[in-house]
């Protein structure tokens, strides 16, 4: 009797039991498969609450060769809309270059141009960097690409001596504008010496449509002789230590951004300025005299994170897009505004406008020197 | 990886032609033949970049080191008398592609200006063969940072702005001429061209490796058990200002034992008789 009081209670504990259990294993894949979901569709609405852990795109098509540019140029927008193969092309190349007006200094160079060639993928790409070092170069050079997600963005697996080459692939996991550069010890002399370039991981959805693009960079130089002093100059490593430079450039020299190499532009344009800094040491406060930002995607991240900006602040080894369209037929100033930069260090850059004056934007009404 | 590239070379190494028993056979008077003509550097210190142990200076022994780099010329000599190390006939687990590339031919270096030339686009087996054909012995990394240290009149210069601001001038000026152009000044114990000549092989240059990556820190008892001081950031380097020795560093770290570049030469060293 009192086994068949028990067994019938012993037989509802085990069931509880299960039942409990099952509910438990239900609620446990609920869950889970709520949290993917919620991942994914962050990763796809741009949901900046979640981060997603990203996965290199599962079906390739194709393979091409990337067009690299040299600054001010940007390789043309992407149009296909699905994944490559793309072979990116870099040879380090150490050369002496013009500095300023009669003073040179070996670059060492990504590409033999500086800043380093401007390299544009699109968002879940597989890209194969093969990096050579010519011949004629003193030291072994690598790549760091901030793009990259993998050990020393690259540089650990890209230490080449001259004459050398190195190959490896990665995938293009996040959308944005990025620094690259030299990670070989020492790396601040491969920097000072001109070993950074910009690579854009172009959004699967693209960039707004604007009508011209340009490549901005700035950097420093810590030259042996004061600023302007004539002939060959060479690394102050003294003057780098205490972040003292000696040139604030855009493009790798004083003027590569004026005269006959202004930018261009036409009054009723957009336009979009890729602006990196190289460093090594400054942090940048980017402005262009005449005009207002209208978009800034702060850091070169990929969303225009504020609006109607006068001056942006680009990290050493970072990057902002800016984008403006243009009202007024002139000169448009490129400036670094911490401004003895750009008075007495080179930090000065034009972009000249054509087209209609339009008066209405803005008129001189008086004074000793209008502008028309 | 680099544990296995330490122990690939080891084991080549006792493969290769120049085989240890040719060293270890050498007599005291063999030793004293290699050594004449060679400049004598006594015993000292020097101060490495990166220190084991925590050590700011290590200790070196007296050693002979030939006063210049190993010329085309003498190369020539070498290749000529051992013919498995002639362009063409090297075995490719021992140089690679690019081997005496810029050679006319086998045995044919150039004309005497050519030959006057340090050589280049020699590996390290080729140029340790080319050592223990002599009765030499490439120099330590130890020994050579210790010789190269010196200036026309100090025997350690290397803390010395001036002196280093010099060196990475001279090592700047390599850039893309034939080595033969130079020839580097004497240093105080009678050596020239340590500096912005060739870059020069060295018994173990890969047993004090930077990291690939040149920022990693590495540091840990793993890396300091290995001798792996640091993988080349400025952490756990004795001073991050001496630039030249980054990139002497820098250069060996890019190395393997089979690379062959139209940099990187080599002279040789050997062991002063004990009297």
């Amino acid at each position: 009797m009192s086994l068949h009081i028990h067994r019938p209670k012993s037989h509802t504990v085990a069931q509880s039991l299960l039942a409990l259990l099952v509910a438990l294993i239900a609620l446990l894949l609920t869950v889970s498969i709520a949290g993917c979901n919620r991942v994914a569709d962050a990763a796809l609405s741009g949901d900046l609450t979640a981060v997603p852990v990203r996965a290199p795109s599962t079906e390739i098509v194709g393979e091409e060769v990337a067009v690299l540019t040299e600054a001010p140029n940007v390789p043309a927008a992407i149009t296909r809309t699905h994944a490559t193969k793309v072979i990116v092309n870099l040879e380090v190349i150490e050369k002496p270059m013009r500095l300023a007006d009669g003073v040179d200094y070996t670059m060492w160079t990504f590409g033999g141009t500086m800043p380093g060639r401007f390299i544009r993928v699109r968002e879940g790409d597989q890209v194969e960097l093969r990096l050579r070092n010519h011949h004629t170069s003193t030291v072994p050079h690598n790549i760091d690409l901030h793009a990259v997600t993998g050990p020393g963005g690259g540089a650990k697996s890209s230490l080449t001596m001259p004459g050398g080459e190195s190959v490896f692939t990665f995938a293009a996991l996040n959308p944005g504008l990025y620094v690259y550069h030299c990670a070989t010890s020492p790396v601040p002399m491969h920097i000072a010496n001109g070993m950074y370039g910009l690579i854009l991981v172009e959004p699967k959805a693209g960039l707004p449509q604007v009508d011209r693009e340009y490549y901005v960079m700035q950097s420093e130089f810590y030259t042996t002789g004061k600023f302007g002093e004539k002939g060959h100059q060479t690394l102050d490593m003294e003057k780098g230590v205490a972040e003292q430079p000696t040139y604030v450039v855009f493009n790798g020299a004083v003027g590569a951004l004026t005269g006959d190499k202004a930018l261009q532009a036409k009054v009723g344009e957009r336009v979009r300025l890729f602006v990196g800094n190289g460093g090594p040491n400054l942090i940048s406060s980017f402005h262009v005299i005449g005009e207002v930002f209208d978009n800034v995607y702060t850091e070169g991240g990929t969303v225009a994170s504020q609006h109607n900006v006068q001056t942006t602040l680009v990290p050493a080894g970072g990057s902002a897009i800016v984008e403006y369209g243009v009202e007024k037929a002139g000169d448009l100033i490129l400036v670094d505004h911490s401004i003895f930069r750009a008075f007495n260090k080179g930090a000065l850059g034009m972009m000249h406008v054509s087209g209609e004056d339009n008066p209405k934007v803005f008129a001189a009404v008086k004074g000793i020197a209008g502008t028309h | 990886m680099r544990s296995l590239r330490i122990a690939t070379l080891i084991l080549v190494a006792a493969a290769t032609p120049a085989s240890a028993a040719t060293q270890t056979s050498a007599t005291t008077d063999r030793v004293a033949r290699a050594a004449s003509g060679m400049a004598r550097l006594p015993a000292g210190s020097y101060r490495p970049l990166y220190a084991p142990g925590g050590a700011s200076r290590v200790r070196v022994a007296g050693f002979a080191l030939d006063r210049e780099p190993v010329t085309r010329g003498e190369y020539l000599a070498f290749v000529a008398r051992h013919p498995e190390w002639q362009r063409g006939r090297v075995r490719a687990v021992f140089a690679d592609a690019r081997y005496l590339a810029g050679w006319r031919d086998g045995l044919d270096a150039g004309d005497a200006d050519a030959l006057r030339q340090p050589v280049t686009e020699v590996s390290w087996f080729a140029a340790r063969a080319y050592c223990a054909s002599l009765g030499k012995r490439l120099p330590t990394v130890d020994e050579w940072e210790y010789a190269a240290a010196a200036s026309e009149r100090k025997a350690d210069a290397s803390a010395d702005p001036s002196f280093r601001a010099r060196l990475l001038a001279l090592y700047g000026a390599m850039r893309g001429r034939s080595p033969g152009t130079a020839r580097g000044f004497a240093n105080a114990y009678g050596v020239r061209g340590m500096h912005g000549v060739v870059w020069e092989w060295t018994l173990d240059f890969n047993s004090v490796v930077l990291d690939d990556d040149s920022r990693a820190t590495g540091s840990g008892a793993d890396a300091r058990d290995r001798h792996l001081y640091c993988a080349s950031s400025s952490i756990g380097a004795t001073d991050p200002a001496d630039y030249p020795a980054f990139l002497r560093y820098a250069v060996r770290a890019g190395l393997g034992a089979r690379s062959t570049t139209s940099t990187v030469g080599f002279r040789c060293a050997a062991d002063v008789p004990v009297s």
